[in-house]
């Protein structure tokens, strides 16, 4: 198993050798967020800002204007608080070409614990204009999805990870931005995960097949702007869908697919998050059991769908 | 001097133009205006490579207004230099128009960046002058700065940034003009001593009287000859310059505009009362 931001770090390096227009960005967090790799590589590309968010994400917007791709780096907290008026008001308003890659996402963080821990950054990314928001599932689609990224004109917030995650692709996996992808097809209910939620979500959907649950599986690596068309298509044909996101219940991934069903298709739904809290230092496995993201939580919340479905023939939702 | 009395001439009309539009919009921030005029006046018809032929050029020489509620000055140097017509001056602030309450770049010819969150124009100036750097340009990158907005954090973050990354390419001007939005600057957080505090922080410093095109000419002269560490002048200035009840007056901070007798008085006393849009 490796890691999201060492994934992040191999892939610059490598795009850095055969692409010149880009630069790297770190505000003193390279080991953290896996930019070391290309710092040591490419030292001329990589422009240390020191512990100072605000005055990087802006100096990353006027970079912008000579020509150079910034790809702006740090922890998630920081990236969507500290400094998120300057993402707004310099990157996004303006709509300059930068890109603002975090790491260290939910408790997937683990042992820093919640000052640490950003359970917020996709409901915050989400309500600003012109962001576009990718988060990879496993370090194949992180680097097939690097240069979409780089080539997709103006502001991209990409979401990597901290902590070792089991591989779900290979080589061949394809990246669309805009675009959910389906990883298991099924009849009763979708799971629509991100993350590092997916592995999970897949692990879910075997054990819910064995009980004959057949389960469709959604990676849902742009979460804006949302793949409608494969939300409307999930609810219709299964009828009941499950949100898995490594982040608050409020405002990330669940809140995004519950805007398209109810306005499109409504089906019962149930989310699978953190239940608005702040979590603790700890092992991210063990967290994720504790505070509810491990693949028992999706199982249990797939079971609790399928009885709402039951209930209300598919249209309408009780509580469960 | 010819020159120094053509410049005192555009600057006459900046301040026509500032209180005319001033007055369409109803709103607005005049004293912070006023008192850069001559600072702008300068940079856009003497110091800068910057015109309508060029400003697509990413080689162009930039202008960034980081106290960007001072924007009618902007303006109305952009309109001199034929960016647009001086009949917008009209529509600022209303809906549908190019000038915005604050500048933003996708809507107004010649505007660099959305300024107007105080801090953020001055990071967004450093990241310019580097990126100048990193790219292989020779263009010069100014940015004006508020007093009041030095109490900004990011002003000091990228205080450190632009010295360490010696950029020698940028010249930061203070409007200091001693007043910020609600009282003076020495009582809301004091900023004395102001030029120790650059030195301290590793810029090349000079201190001027920024209502004086001689003194303005001598300052962004001798910044050019300085390398390895980027410049800054502390522009002592009038908040209000040429409007006497606006003159040192905190209330014309902002957001207003004059009326009634007042705003007889100050087309009167600009020579806007002529200005037909």
């Amino acid at each position: 198993m490796r890691t999201m931001r060492d994934a992040f770090g191999e892939a610059l390096v490598e795009l850095a050798q055969e692409r010149t227009d880009f630069v790297v960005l770190d505000a003193d967090v390279a080991g953290g967020t896996g930019t070391a790799s290309f710092r040591d590589a490419f030292p001329e590309r990589f422009i240390q800002c020191g512990i100072a968010e605000q005055n990087m994400i802006s100096v990353a917007a006027g970079l912008s204007t000579a020509g150079i791709i910034p790809i702006v780096t740090c922890y998630a907290v920081f990236a969507s608080m500290r400094a998120v008026e300057q993402a707004r008001n310099s990157i996004a308003y303006p709509r300059f070409n930068v890109k603002v890659v975090a790491s260290h996402l939910g408790i997937d963080v683990g042992p820093d614990g919640p000052t640490h821990q950003a359970i917020e950054d996709i409901a915050i990314y989400r309500a600003i204009p012109n962001f576009k928001i990718v988060s990879p599932a496993d370090p194949y689609e992180l680097k097939k999805a690097l240069p979409v990224v780089l080539d997709t004109e103006g502001p991209v917030y990409m979401r990597t990870g901290r902590s070792p995650v089991p591989e779900i692709f290979d080589e061949n996996v394809r990246f669309v931005l805009g675009e959910g992808g389906i990883l298991a097809e099924g009849t009763d209910a979708t799971i629509i995960a991100v993350g590092v939620m997916v592995h999970r979500a897949l692990k879910a959907a075997e054990r819910l097949y064995k009980e004959g649950i057949s389960c469709r599986v959604v990676n849902m690596s742009t979460l804006k702007p949302i793949d409608k068309e494969i939300i409307v298509d999930s609810a219709l044909k299964t009828g009941a869908i499950v949100t898995a996101e490594d982040h608050n219940i409020m405002g990330g991934l669940g809140s995004a697919v519950a805007e398209v069903v109810v306005e499109n298709c409504p089906v019962a739904m149930k989310m699978v998050g953190i239940n608005d809290r702040f979590a603790e230092s700890g092992e991210p496995e063990a967290l994720a059991i504790k505070y509810g993201l491990h693949d028992k939580a999706i199982e249990e919340a797939v079971k609790i769908v399928l009885r709402q479905k039951k209930r209300g023939k598919g249209k309408i939702a009780s509580l469960g | 001097m010819p020159a120094e009395r053509e410049l005192a001439e555009k600057a006459r009309e900046i301040r026509k133009y500032i209180i005319t539009m001033n007055c369409y919009a109803g709103s607005g921030h005049p004293g912070g205006a006023l008192s850069a005029v001559e600072l702008i006046t300068y940079l856009f018809h003497r110091e800068m490579n910057f015109s309508v032929d060029n400003f697509k050029d990413p080689g162009r020489d930039r202008f960034i207004l980081s106290k960007g509620h001072a924007c009618m000055a902007l303006y109305a140097v952009l309109a001199q230099k034929g960016f647009f017509d001086i009949k917008e001056f009209k529509r600022l602030r209303h809906i549908d128009a190019m000038l915005q309450g604050h500048p933003d770049r996708l809507k107004t010819p010649g505007v660099e960046f959305n300024s107007g969150s105080l801090g953020q124009g001055f990071s967004f100036a450093l990241g310019c002058a580097l990126g100048g750097r990193l790219a292989g340009y020779d263009f010069r990158v100014y940015v004006l700065l508020g007093d009041g907005e030095l109490n900004e954090g990011q002003i000091w973050e990228g205080m450190m940034f632009g010295s360490h990354h010696r950029l020698d390419n940028l010249v930061a001007v203070v409007d200091y003009n001693k007043l910020q939005s609600d009282d003076l600057c020495e009582n809301v957080t004091s900023l004395e001593p102001l030029v120790d505090k650059f030195k301290a922080f590793g810029w090349y410093v000079m201190e001027i009287d920024g209502h004086d095109f001689g003194d303005i000419a001598s300052a962004f002269g001798r910044a050019r000859m300085i390398k390895g560490r980027p410049s800054i002048v502390v522009a002592h200035t009038v908040k209000g310059k040429g409007i006497s009840f606006m003159e040192g007056n905190p209330r014309w901070h902002g957001s207003l505009a004059p009326r009634g007798e007042d705003r007889v008085r100050a087309l009167r006393e600009c020579g806007g009362e002529e200005l037909e849009l």
